[in-house]
C-alpha cells in the first residue's frame, strides 16, 4: 500500500496544487501531481505514490550508498571482525 | 528501472550479508513495520540469507489488514445505497467484513470501482454530477497527503457530490503499542521508509529514547533492507538506541513539509481501533472542522453507527474471525505459517483474514513466496 516508484519528470505544467507533470517509469509515462515537490524539475527523479510525488530522489545520495556497498566488497572481512 | 535494479544487485547483497555476519554475536529480534518491506523480504528470501542469530518479525504495516471491520461494513453499506459510487484501491475488495466483502456488495447491485489514486475519485465526481462519489480512503501517512489534496481540489471545484470514508491510520501509535505490550519481543525496528518520507523522523526519536530501542529508517529494495538490518544490529551489539536514516536518497529528517501542511489543514489525529491490534490513541485521522462536510459518515448518517457504539475489545478483533490468528501475526508474536489455517483453509482465493487478502499482508507474502518461488536478485554487478 505504501508502494512508491521512482520515475523521471518529462514535463511540468500548472501551479500550486495543480502543479502536475508527465513522469516516465521505464516504458510507461504517467501524469503525476508535483505540488509537494516544488524543488523538482524536468529531468529529476521523483518518488511517486498513488499519482502523487512524495519526494525528489537525491541522486548523489543514491550513488554514495551504492559506492559504499561496492567498497564493502573490497575490504578484507575476517570472520568475527567488528567493522 | 533506475533506482530499483541497482538496489537488487546480488553482489552488493553478498557484501552486506558479510558485514552483517561479522557484526552479529548474539540473537536479536528485529521488526520491519511496513508490509511492503515484509513483501520484499519474502520475495527475495532475505530472511533465509541472514545469519541464524537474526529473527525478522513482521509488523502491522498493512493498512488493508488493520482497517476496522466497522469501517469495512460502512463501506459495504454505502456501496449498496442507490446513487452512490464507492471508489477504493483494488486490495480492499476482498477483505472480509461482517457483511461479506465489497465484491459481495457489488454482486448485490452496489457500485464499487477500483481506482489508482484519490484524484481519480474526484474526477469521477466531476463527470457524474447525478451520482455521489465516496472515496474509501485507506493507507498510512504515505497516502494521506494524496487524499488531503483530493479533498482540497473537491472544495475548490465546489463539488457537492464527493465525500470520503476516512480510514487513514498513523504508524507511531502502533509502534508504541507494540513496545508497551508485555508480550513484546522486538528489540529493534526498521521504520517504514515511505511513511518517513512524508513525516520525517521526529516522532521516532521520542520512541527510541523512551523505549531504548534502535529505529532505523529503511527502504524497500533488498540492499536497503539489509543496510537497515546492519545498522540495527550494530546499534544492538553496541547497546545504542538511536534513530538512524539509511534511506536518505528520499527521506529527509524533517520529512516533506508541503505534504505535512496539506495533512494538517485537512486532518487531525483521533483514537482508532485497529483490526487485530486494538484501540490506539491517535491511531487514526479525522477531518478538521473546516473540512468536516466531506466526511461520508456525516453525510450518510447511520452508515457506521456501530463504530461509535461498539468499540472492539482491546488487543482483539480476532475473536469474530474464528481460527484466524491475524491479531498475533500483526503484532509480530506469531508467524503466518504458525497459523493452523494457513494454506489449508486460508488461501488468497479463500481468505479467512485480511493478511491473506492484501498483497502486503504477511500471510499472503508467505503463501506466495514460501509456497511458490522467491524472486532472484539482479546478477550483473552495477
Ligand atoms: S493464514 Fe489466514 S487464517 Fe491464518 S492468520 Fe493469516 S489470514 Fe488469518
Amino acid at each position: 500500500m505504501c508502494l512508491a516508484v521512482p520515475g523521471r519528470i518529462v514535463s511540468i505544467q500548472g501551479h500550486d496544487l495543480d502543479r502536475t507533470g508527465r513522469v516516465r517509469f521505464g516504458s510507461v509515462v504517467r501524469e503525476v501531481n508535483l505540488s509537494c515537490v516544488p524543488e523538482a524539475d524536468v529531468g529529476d527523479y521523483v518518488l511517486v505514490h498513488v499519482g502523487f510525488a512524495i519526494s525528489r530522489v537525491n541522486e548523489a545520495e543514491a550513488e554514495r550508498i551504492l559506492e559504499h556497498w561496492r567498497q564493502m566488497g573490497e575490504e578484507p572481512q575476517p570472520e568475527g571482525a567488528t567493522p | 528501472m533506475k533506482y530499483l535494479d541497482e538496489f537488487r544487485s546480488a553482489d552488493l547483497v553478498q557484501n552486506l550479508l558479510r558485514a552483517i555476519r561479522s557484526a552479529v554475536t548474539r540473537p536479536w529480534t528485529i521488526m520491519e513495520i511496513c508490509g511492503g518491506q515484509t513483501h520484499s523480504i519474502l520475495r527475495f528470501g532475505l530472511d533465509e540469507l541472514l545469519p541464524r542469530e537474526i529473527t525478522l518479525v513482521h509488523g502491522p504495516g498493512c493498512p488493508v489488514c488493520v482497517t476496522p471491520v466497522e469501517l469495512l461494513d460502512a463501506a459495504g453499506r454505502l456501496a449498496r445505497m442507490p446513487g452512490v459510487v464507492l471508489c477504493t484501491f483494488g486490495d480492499m475488495l476482498r477483505v472480509p467484513g461482517t457483511l461479506g466483502d465489497l465484491f459481495q456488495a457489488r454482486a448485490e447491485g452496489g457500485d464499487v470501482r477500483i481506482v489508482q489514486a484519490p484524484s481519480d475519485a474526484v474526477r469521477m465526481a466531476q463527470r457524474n454530477p447525478d451520482r455521489h462519489v465516496v472515496w474509501f480512503a485507506v493507507g498510512f501517512e504515505t497516502t494521506a497527503p494524496a487524499t488531503a489534496l483530493a479533498v482540497k481540489q473537491a472544495r475548490m471545484l465546489g463539488l457537492e457530490n464527493f465525500s470520503v470514508l476516512l480510514a487513514h491510520v498513523r504508524v507511531p501509535p502502533a509502534v508504541e503499542a507494540i513496545l508497551s505490550s508485555p508480550s513484546n519481543r522486538v528489540q529493534g525496528f526498521l521504520a517504514a521508509g515511505h511513511v518517513c518520507t512524508v513525516m520525517g523522523t521526529a516522532e521516532y526519536e521520542q520512541l527510541a529514547r523512551r523505549f531504548r530501542v534502535p529505529i532505523v529508517v529503511t527502504g524497500f529494495e533488498p540492499c536497503d533492507i539489509l543496510e537497515g538490518v546492519l545498522h540495527c544490529v550494530r546499534q544492538l551489539e553496541a547497546g545504542r538506541h538511536e534513530v538512524e536514516n539509511v534511506y536518505n536518497r528520499v527521506v529527509r529528517s524533517e520529512g516533506n513539509r508541503q505534504a505535512q501542511a496539506l495533512m494538517a489543514e485537512v486532518f487531525r489525529p483521533v483514537d482508532l481501533t485497529w483490526r487485530g491490534i486494538g484501540s490506539l490513541p491517535g491511531g487514526g485521522l479525522a477531518f478538521t472542522a473546516e473540512y468536516e462536510r466531506f466526511d461520508a459518515l456525516r453525510r450518510f448518517d447511520g452508515a457506521c453507527d456501530d463504530l461509535a457504539r461498539t468499540p472492539l475489545p482491546e488487543g482483539n478483533g480476532a475473536n469474530r474471525e474464528g481460527e484466524c490468528i491475524a491479531a498475533l501475526v500483526l503484532q509480530g508474536i506469531r508467524k503466518p505459517n504458525d497459523c493452523p489455517a494457513f494454506a489449508v483453509r486460508c488461501t488468497p482465493e479463500t481468505p479467512l483474514g485480511a493478511p491473506m487478502v492484501s498483497s502486503e499482508g504477511a500471510c499472503a507474502a508467505y503463501y506466495r513466496y514460501r509456497h511458490g518461488q522467491a524472486a532472484s536478485l539482479t546478477v550483473t554487478s552495477p
